[in-house]
């Protein structure tokens, strides 16, 4: 275990219902647990289970248990599954610290698919994003997911963005061990993931 | 990702906490463990029956959470160590068992009801504070403060409940039950359960009491008298703590998410030197004296608790029997307005509370992101209604009940209930459903309105209730109203599980929770021996079943029934996939030109159906869509098709 330079490190999983938030939180939250941290993950599921806006609230501490929700502006890192999800999370817990990875594949929401207001500009979101933000990584997860033949191995490109960006005191070893422990059956496919999305989140290093 | 019955004592798992209070269960020895599902409670009884076969112990999902009490307690008195687990709403309907049990008295073995609080209501009808039934009802109640409390006070509640003899409760919260943290395991004991009910006339009993209430003063007294025993026991207990300085300049009392909260505000504010922190874990009986002995030593106190003023009420009752010096406190909390009386506790109120209180300056950013912030254009965050998933049967029969309706002609509407279902007072189920209580309701409002005839009333009533729903509370009001004759369509969408909760088995369904196969309760052969006539529709075709519910609906009088059979989708798609890809023939699709309206994206509204004001056309997302095809039978132009796929 090493000691962070802030305690707790303050990390937000948002996305979409369905998008896998939740596992994304207990990948990183068991592989941290296996190094001897305290992990506190809030989420909020339930009735936002599908279709709703969706976010994980992990805290990493060497020293002990905090709780599970993390105040307005507090943020250290936001881990975007979706664009509006992400801007929505810079709005509420973002500062000039923060530090963004972001998956740039719209999920439209139902007023949108209606036609209401529209979802907004991409390069105008990203836009958004990236003022916002320290350092902001755009990883094509989704995109590269489908490459790969199924759009759920976004979570796993995204979890490998995380770990290349060496914000948490994270091994590559310790979540390819949680794989073979949460997905026996697909090993291979989400190590490759994983891979993709360090190499994707390499290129934007510095 | 460990299992709750993971042989490794004194290493740190990541649990939520309803994992960790059945890990305290398992640890305990529970022999026994039943529950109805309910959100945030659902996962004790879920991680306990993945083991229980293994672990030689009975695990089932009750019809209703009354019959999950009353079997858990047969356990205890058969000398099992027996759960039951439950949600709030959960333990409404099963207090009439429990305010008497606690006049009767458990078995030899401890009995535990756990139930799950919402405050904020992420996932229910109402957001009630199920402590205030420990103090109606006379129950020892605890309520972890973290994870590992969690698993602890839950394994140490059965040591309590075996030596005073009475039920006890754990209570937790949302952000306790549904969070997850550090868990450090203890051992799980090998325990050879023997089952036993020893007749109370047999010299030999060896149990406390006969099992009955009478005479009910008496045993009234006798409870009093364990809640006496409870206190004595809660005065010392390791569940409640105090850290902070001797004399505090605000003294914080709080429980539950409370403590969590409690402590990252005063760590976050640097102010561990002069606010102290009593965490109470033991909430019914309080320990009096420790909580009277704190009281004495500060001159300001701020509740923090959710939901109910619990401890602010019943804390404030202490002053008034205390010191003069200790009757000048200033109390904070709810009475205040400092802290909300409803919704849930977050991190920033906390803050507010503490910093208003103590006049400190706190910014949640920097001033200059701040304005940063001001100048991010609204709509770029825009609010996503909660829908029905994509391929959903729901949307199919919510299509099906609106043009039946409209058909129809007479005005109307759908009494609703609670499930993914009650997603239909909004656009997903196109606002069908215009009452919303709780389980059951719906038919049972029906059964009103299907009387209303004789009083000039002329719209006809369709009532909806989910499977599980069915079997857990609306048989009664079923058959009240056939007995009755009550003019009303009974609507029974059959997914084929508890979908919202994380699909449980029910009565209906093929497997009980332990896996164990299951002769599947017919709810159409229940309906008929009622005397209900009963139709059976596939909601995805849309044609028929809309034809179906308008005969139904216009038969008008005596109670119909109309079953929804169709999978819920995350349950099928896990199975198997359809044989076809949907796909919008663009030549066909005339957009803003065609009569439609745009009927797919604007009314129909799946969310993998997309407008792209870029072409003006509709098109598929195709990471969304399920292939379940009913928008192909909705588009006027036949424009949405159903490609093959070889698979």
């Amino acid at each position: 275990m090493k000691q962070l330079s802030k305690d707790p490190i303050n990390l937000i999983v948002s996305g979409v219902g369905g998008q896998g938030n939740v596992m994304v939180s207990l990948v990183v939250g068991n592989a941290l647990v296996s190094e001897g941290y305290f992990i506190t993950v809030g989420e909020t599921y339930g009735a936002s289970q599908r279709g709703g806006s969706v976010m994980s609230h992990v805290k990493i501490s060497a020293r002990k248990q905090y709780s599970p929700l993390i105040p307005e502006g507090q943020a250290d890192i936001i881990l975007g599954m979706e664009p509006v999800e992400t801007l929505r999370m810079l709005k509420q817990f973002g500062n000039s610290r923060v530090i963004t990875i972001v998956n740039p594949r719209p999920i439209h929401a139902i007023d949108i698919t209606g036609g209401g207001g529209g979802y907004p500009d991409m390069e105008q979101l990203l836009s958004w994003i990236k003022d916002l933000s320290a350092k902001t990584y755009v990883v094509a997860a989704t995109e590269e997911a489908q490459n790969m033949g199924n759009p759920i191995l976004a979570n796993m490109i995204l979890i490998g963005a995380l770990v290349q960006s060496a914000l948490l005191p994270i091994e590559e070893s310790s979540i390819e061990k949680v794989i073979k422990q949460m997905f026996p059956k697909d090993v291979v496919v989400n190590t490759k993931a994983l891979k993709k999305g360090m190499e994707l989140a390499g290129h934007q290093a510095g | 990702m460990a299992t709750i019955d993971i042989d490794a004592p004194g290493t740190s798992q990541l649990f939520i906490g309803n994992e960790a209070i059945a890990r305290g269960a398992l640890e305990a020895g529970v022999g026994f463990a039943s529950a109805y599902p309910g959100t945030p409670s659902s996962e004790i009884i879920g991680s306990l029956a993945e083991i229980a076969k293994q672990k030689n112990i009975y695990v089932e999902w009750s019809v209703n959470e009354k019959v999950a009490l009353e079997a858990a307690t047969a356990a205890s008195y058969a000398g099992i160590r027996a759960l039951a687990a439950m949600k709030m709403n959960g333990l409404n309907v099963a207090s009439d068992f429990l305010a008497t049990v606690i006049l009767s008295g458990i078995g030899k073995k401890g009995l535990v009801l756990m139930v799950g609080d919402d405050p904020a209501a992420h996932s229910s009808s109402n957001e009630e504070d199920s402590r205030a039934i420990a103090k109606w009802f006379d129950i020892p109640l605890l309520e972890p403060g973290d994870f590992q409390e969690a698993k602890d006070m839950m394994k140490w509640l059965y040591d309590l409940s075996e030596e005073i003899g009475s039920i006890c409760i754990l209570r937790s919260v949302t952000r306790v039950a549904h969070a997850r943290g550090n868990v450090k395991l203890g051992e799980i004991p090998k325990v050879d359960h023997k089952a036993r009910f020893e007749n109370i006339l047999d010299p030999k009993n060896t149990l406390p009491t006969s099992i009955m209430t009478i005479p009910s003063s008496l045993r009234h007294a006798f409870q009093h008298m364990k809640l006496d025993k409870a206190r004595e026991k809660f005065e010392s207990s390791s569940f409640n703590k105090y850290v902070g300085p001797e004399r505090p300049d605000l003294l914080i009392v709080t429980c539950g998410s409370g403590w969590l909260y409690s402590q990252d505000a005063v760590n976050a504010l640097k102010i561990e030197n002069g606010v102290g922190i009593l965490k109470l874990g033991t909430l019914w009986p309080l320990p009096e004296k420790l909580v009277k002995s704190c009281l004495s030593r500060t001159d300001k106190v701020l509740f923090i608790e959710e939901t109910d003023p619990f401890l602010e009420g019943a804390i404030m009752e202490y002053s008034a029997s205390m010191s003069p010096e200790s009757r000048r406190n200033i109390y904070y909390g709810k009475h205040t307005r400092h802290l909300n009386a409803f919704g849930e506790l977050t991190p920033d109120a906390v803050i507010k509370a503490i910093t208003t209180i103590l006049n400190i300056k706190y910014e949640t950013r920097e001033a200059d992101y701040a304005k940063k912030l001001e100048a991010v254009p609204q709509g770029y965050t825009m609010e996503r209604m909660l829908t029905f998933c994509a391929g959903c049967p729901h949307r199919a029969s919510y299509w099906a009940i609106k043009n039946a309706l409209r058909m129809d002609g007479r005005d109307g509407f759908v009494t609703g209930d609670i499930g993914c279902y009650s997603m239909a007072l909004g656009p997903a189920g196109f606002f069908q459903n215009r009452t919303h209580q709780c389980m059951g309701a719906g038919t049972g409002l029906a059964n009103g309105f299907g009387q209303l005839w004789r009083f000039g009333f002329d719209q006809p009533v369709i009532a909806v209730a989910g499977d599980s729903t069915f079997y857990h509370s609306i048989v009664p009001a079923l058959i009240n109203g056939v007995h009755n004759k009550a003019n009303f369509v009974l609507v029974i969408f059959d997914n084929s599980a508890t979908a919202m909760t994380g699909f449980q088995p029910h009565p209906g369904t093929e497997l009980t929770a332990m896996g164990e196969p299951a002769a599947p309760i017919s709810m159409e052969n229940i309906c008929k021996a009622i005397g209900a006539r009963v139709e059976v529709c596939d909601p995805f075709d849309l044609k028929k079943t809309t034809d179906t519910l308008l005969d139904l609906l216009e038969q008008k009088s005596g109670t119909r029934v109309a079953i929804m059979r169709r999978p819920c989708e995350l349950v099928r798609g896990k199975k198997e996939k359809h044989p076809y890809k949907m796909k919008i023939l663009q030549d066909k699709c005339l957009g803003e030109d065609c009569g439609c309206n745009r009927l797919c994206t604007r009314i129909f509204r799946c969310p993998a159906l997309v407008w792209d004001p870029g072409i003006g056309k509709t098109r598929i997302d195709e990471v969304i869509c399920n292939e379940c095809g009913v928008c192909a039978d909705i588009c006027p132009e036949e424009a949405i098709i159903k490609e093959a796929v070889l698979v």
